[in-house]
């Protein structure tokens, strides 16, 4: 039953096959029986996943129910959940059980979803390898001594282990397609504005967009149903209709231009990644796409610049962790001062330190136009990129990582190093659009990604390509080893 | 010697506006502790700012009644420091595109001359709450209502030269808001507070280091603190020092500032683009609607308290500029018929009553029905001006309308000229030897020689005698005896 997708899963509770919560108590265990291998939950809702699949199956026999009825699946732990603690990966909120639920949370809830669990993440999502979580980091089923990626490493370590079928994620910088890349996933990050961020604790607001993780594009586009849309509550999400993301999976692809930035593949690519990617790129021109070699001249800036953006907005998002209303507070705070300085000293961790002091430095007098401004203009020389780029292809195509995955410890003396595993996913949220990552290959029996990067709000195109490759493909099948 | 003081105002001004500027909850004054903070308010993880369309519209109201430029594109940003009653660890403001620009406002002075005091802009930005320093056993409470109440910082040129010039123009200011609905005026529940920058130069000269001082909530403080303050600045000049720039707090309670940080202390607030929220754009048609939505503004209103009352221009600029005084006349002027009389009241009697309990006209014990219908009976001539004092002040501790306060004190005018004839006729017969001096006098003496007759004749009628009435009567009765 854990091998089913989504959509068969949907398909089985709708054929009678079985129960909601025959499914959910399947996982539930599975979950206990498996998780410890990986560290991939940081909460497991049992209880509550129990009740809620079995308000689906009476839902589901009084008559007709939205597709996701009665299907389990988890939540990021950076999404609030009313009466669950949030932790957001951090001793900070340890203790934070938040009173409202993210609107993802709540538009999932309304289709009817089981919700197994809160998956583990990097502190507050900064961190490319799950390393930095306060719960310990997430073990990469294919490879148990290799990190899963990050931040939403939980999530697509839990997927890939076929702990759940589907997850909710979050990527500000690469963090749902980094990981679905390392774990053999498939994950979409839709365009800034398309879900909304009501609920979602902010690493860097202005880059930060949630978005779902499944092992097949269809069944990424069943989430992201649920998951886009307008909402009231953020002021950043983007009023539009949101389409049917299933209603044009097998649309021929012909014709199609697909840009291959040649940025992309140069130096500090693995030749083995590069050599997988270059393959599925054929696939899709075999069925029809055209390759068209493109330049985004800018691409070697948007590491530095998001390192400036991203800390910058982290420093003052992170500011309200201070001891006084919720979360981590010190023992014995002797004044005011006291009470800031060691409830987030001993509360935060070193990556989060770190990125509040670059952050708090980049916004400094003195320094803020040599950062924080230049920063923002390398961010409109990016986007400038892509729109012209645009102009020429309907999609963009590359890698996800430059590496496969990497081992833990491998990069913890090299914040740098780590930062460049996002090199190729980072330009994308500078420019708010959508990319997501699907299975293409395997490099020294480890899993690697495809990376697709569309024009905005073109995301159904981009999983229709994700479908069609799927339909000739099967890495995305393939299970690691050791898993039955 | 000459000094110059030099002195620009920045003034904190809450909207009037239901809700807070980024949340729903409420912004009404005096709940419980923490009652009307909701998790927006309280800062909880993952929730976001929605902008109040409400606050916006009350700012640009604002700037089309100042004649200002408007910011059609503006937008916030974050300004970062650390402190309890600032949940979010940042303000939300407006630092780089406020949403009104250049502006101008005139005010009157004691002179009679006018002068013109300029805006720099005025922004949007959310309340922090409050510290709360009592019953906490050396702790501090916090109280999160206040949190994300709307202001605009009106922030003006430093155009003003004395004490007296920055209080006319924090009054106009405060008549302004009012006027216009956009702030309740509340002062005493900080609805409008001031921060003055203050420095002190040799006439001629470049300007003079400027300290800021903050706190200030209400126009006799901010007089006081400015006093104290060009004093200080100048004694320690001409003592050989020399000004330091910093921000200095002003004790309501001790009547005294203190220095609270020297520009090297100051914090870097770090400010950059708050990512959670658009900027505001608003078109032309927009700002054109606001202005034609405006109430009559202060300036307006004297001009038509001049023309159709024909009240002196200083009584039309004492009731016109404040909203609340303005209807109060207006209401009182109608009912009672005399505007004159009307504007005497409520610019003497009705404010040396509210000026000395500290009490605003909204909050006024006497109604302004009940004042007109006072000034009623003095135009009916049942009590004289001295006796509506009285009920005046019976109205005020509450003892309720004024005819049972003239019934019940018996201070009813004796008007019946019978029984004034009558008291007359007895107090010429009782006083032969007045009455022969009288008679003997120069004419032009005898007028002053009436004073004691009146005199004997308000004794006998207990003071409720008519005086006018009084006055023929007798004059009538003496000319007969000549």
């Amino acid at each position: 039953m854990h091998n089913l997708t989504l959509a068969e899963l949907s398909a089985g509770l709708g054929a009678g096959e079985f129960s909601s919560v025959e499914v959910t108590r399947h996982f539930l265990a599975r979950i206990k029986r498996l998780d410890a291998n990986y560290n991939s939950f940081i909460t497991i809702t049992e209880e509550q996943a129990l009740a809620q699949a079995a308000v689906a199956d009476q839902q589901r026999a009084a008559g007709s129910v939205p597709a996701l009825c009665g299907v389990p699946i988890a939540h990021k732990d950076i999404f609030c959940t009313d009466g669950v603690r949030t932790s957001c990966g951090s001793k900070m909120l340890d203790n934070f059980v938040p009173p409202y639920s993210a609107t993802v949370v709540e538009n999932l809830a309304a289709a009817g979803v089981v919700v197994l669990g809160k998956t583990n993440m990097d502190e507050f999502a900064m961190g490319s390898s799950n390393e930095t979580s306060y719960y310990g980091p997430v073990k990469n089923p294919w490879h148990t001594d290799c990190v899963p990626g990050g931040s939403s490493g939980g999530s697509a370590a839990a997927i890939a282990a076929r702990l759940t079928p589907a997850a909710t994620a979050t990527d500000t910088g690469g963090s749902i397609r980094q990981p679905a890349a390392l774990c053999g996933i498939t994950g979409l990050k839709p365009t800034y504005g398309r879900v909304s961020r009501w609920g979602m604790i902010a690493f860097a607001s202005s880059l930060d967009q949630g978005g779902p993780m499944a092992r097949t594009a269809e069944d990424v586009a069943l989430m992201l149903n649920q998951m886009a849309g307008f909402d009231n509550k953020d002021s950043t999400s983007i009023e539009r209709d949101v389409p049917d993301y299933t209603a044009n999976l097998n649309q021929d692809i012909s014709g199609l231009t697909i840009g291959v930035p040649e940025e992309y593949f140069g130096e500090g690519l693995n030749p083995l990644t590069e050599q997988a990617t270059r393959d599925a790129l054929a696939e899709l021109e075999k069925q029809g796409a055209k390759l068209k070699s493109i330049s985004l001249p800018h691409s070697h800036l948007s590491v530095p610049a998001y390192y400036v953006i991203a800390p910058a907005e982290a420093s003052a998002n992170l500011s309200r962790f201070d001891g006084s209303r919720y979360g981590y507070r010190c023992e014995n705070p002797a004044d005011l001062r006291d009470m800031y300085m060691r409830s987030r000293s001993e509360a935060f961790g070193d990556e989060v330190k770190r990125r509040i002091l670059i952050g708090a430095y980049c916004l400094s007098a003195g320094y803020y136009d040599a950062y924080y401004n230049k920063a923002m203009q390398v961010r409109r020389l990016i986007k400038e990129d892509f729109v012209s780029a645009f102009n020429d292809v309907d999609m963009i195509a590359g890698p996800t990582c430059p590496n496969p995955a990497f081992e833990f410890g491998a990069k913890g003396d090299d914040p740098v190093a780590m930062y460049l595993e996002d090199i190729y996913t980072i330009a994308t949220n500078l420019a708010g659009l959508p990319g997501m990552s699907l299975p293409c290959g395997l490099v020294d029996d480890k899993p690697v990604g495809l990376q697709l990067i569309g024009n905005y709000f073109d995301e159904g195109r981009m999983l229709n390509v994700a479908h069609r490759y799927q339909q000739v493909s099967d890495w995305h099948s393939r299970c690691a080893p050791g898993i039955d | 010697m000459t000094w110059e003081t030099v002195i620009g105002l920045e003034i904190h001004t809450q909207l009037a506006t239901k809700t807070k500027i980024f949340s729903g909850a409420s912004t009404e004054f005096g709940a419980a502790p923490n009652t009307q903070a909701c998790a927006i308010d309280l800062a909880m993880p993952g929730t976001l700012p929605v902008l109040n369309a409400e606050a916006v519209r009350m700012a640009v109201m604002f700037g089309v009644a100042i004649d200002a430029e408007i910011g059609l594109i503006s937008s916030f940003d974050r300004k970062n420091y650390f402190y309890p009653d600032l949940p979010k660890g940042y303000q939300t403001t407006q630092l780089e595109r406020p949403i009104v620009l250049e502006g101008a406002v005139d005010i009157q002075l004691d002179d009679g001359s006018t002068k013109t005091v300029r805006i720099h802009h005025a922004h949007l930005e959310e309340d922090a709450g409050k510290s709360l320093h009592e019953d906490f056993h050396g702790m501090s409470g916090i109280d999160l209502n206040r949190a994300g109440t709307p202001l605009i910082e009106i922030v003006s040129e430093p155009d003003m030269n004395s004490p007296e010039e920055a209080v006319a123009f924090a009054k106009k200011l405060h008549a302004l808001v009012v006027s216009i609905g956009i702030c309740d005026g509340e002062m005493a529940q900080g609805s409008m507070r001031f921060d003055v920058n203050v420095s002190v130069r040799k006439k001629g000269e470049e300007l003079g280091t400027r300290t800021e001082t903050k706190n200030l909530n209400s126009f006799r403080f901010m007089e006081r603190a400015i006093v104290q303050e060009v004093e200080r600045q100048i004694d320690l000049i001409e003592d050989g020092g020399k000004v330091k720039q910093e921000t200095r707090l002003y004790d309501g309670d001790t009547h005294t500032a203190r220095s609270m940080r020297s520009k090297e202390e100051a914090n870097d607030y770090r400010y950059f683009p708050c990512p959670d929220l658009l900027p505001v754009e608003i078109d032309q048609a927009y700002v054109d609607a606001v202005r034609a939505s405006l109430p009559e503004l202060p300036e307006a209103r004297r001009a038509r308290f001049t023309d159709s009352y024909e009240l002196s221009a200083y009584d039309a600029g004492v009731l016109a500029d404040d909203v609340a005084t303005a209807a109060y006349f207006e209401t009182t002027a109608s009912q009672c018929g005399d505007a004159k009389l009307a504007a005497n009241w409520v610019t003497g009697e009705l404010a040396a009553r509210l000026n000395s309990d500290d009490v605003l006209i909204q909050h006024c014990p006497v109604s302004a029905e009940q004042l007109a219908a006072l000034i009623a009976r003095i135009i009916d001539k049942t009590i004289s001006n001295k006796m509506a004092r009285e009920v005046f002040g019976a109205m005020w501790e509450g003892e309720g309308e004024p005819d049972a306060i003239i019934e019940a004190r018996g201070l009813k005018q004796v008007s019946d000229s019978g029984a004034i004839e009558g008291m007359v006729d007895e107090v010429i017969a009782s006083s032969a030897k007045q009455v022969e001096n009288y008679r003997n006098a120069d004419e032009a003496k005898r007028p002053k020689m009436l004073g004691y007759f009146v005199g004997q004749i308000m004794k006998a009628s207990k003071g409720q005698a008519n005086p006018q009435q009084v006055n023929e009567v007798l004059l009538q009765k003496l000319n007969a005896l000549l």
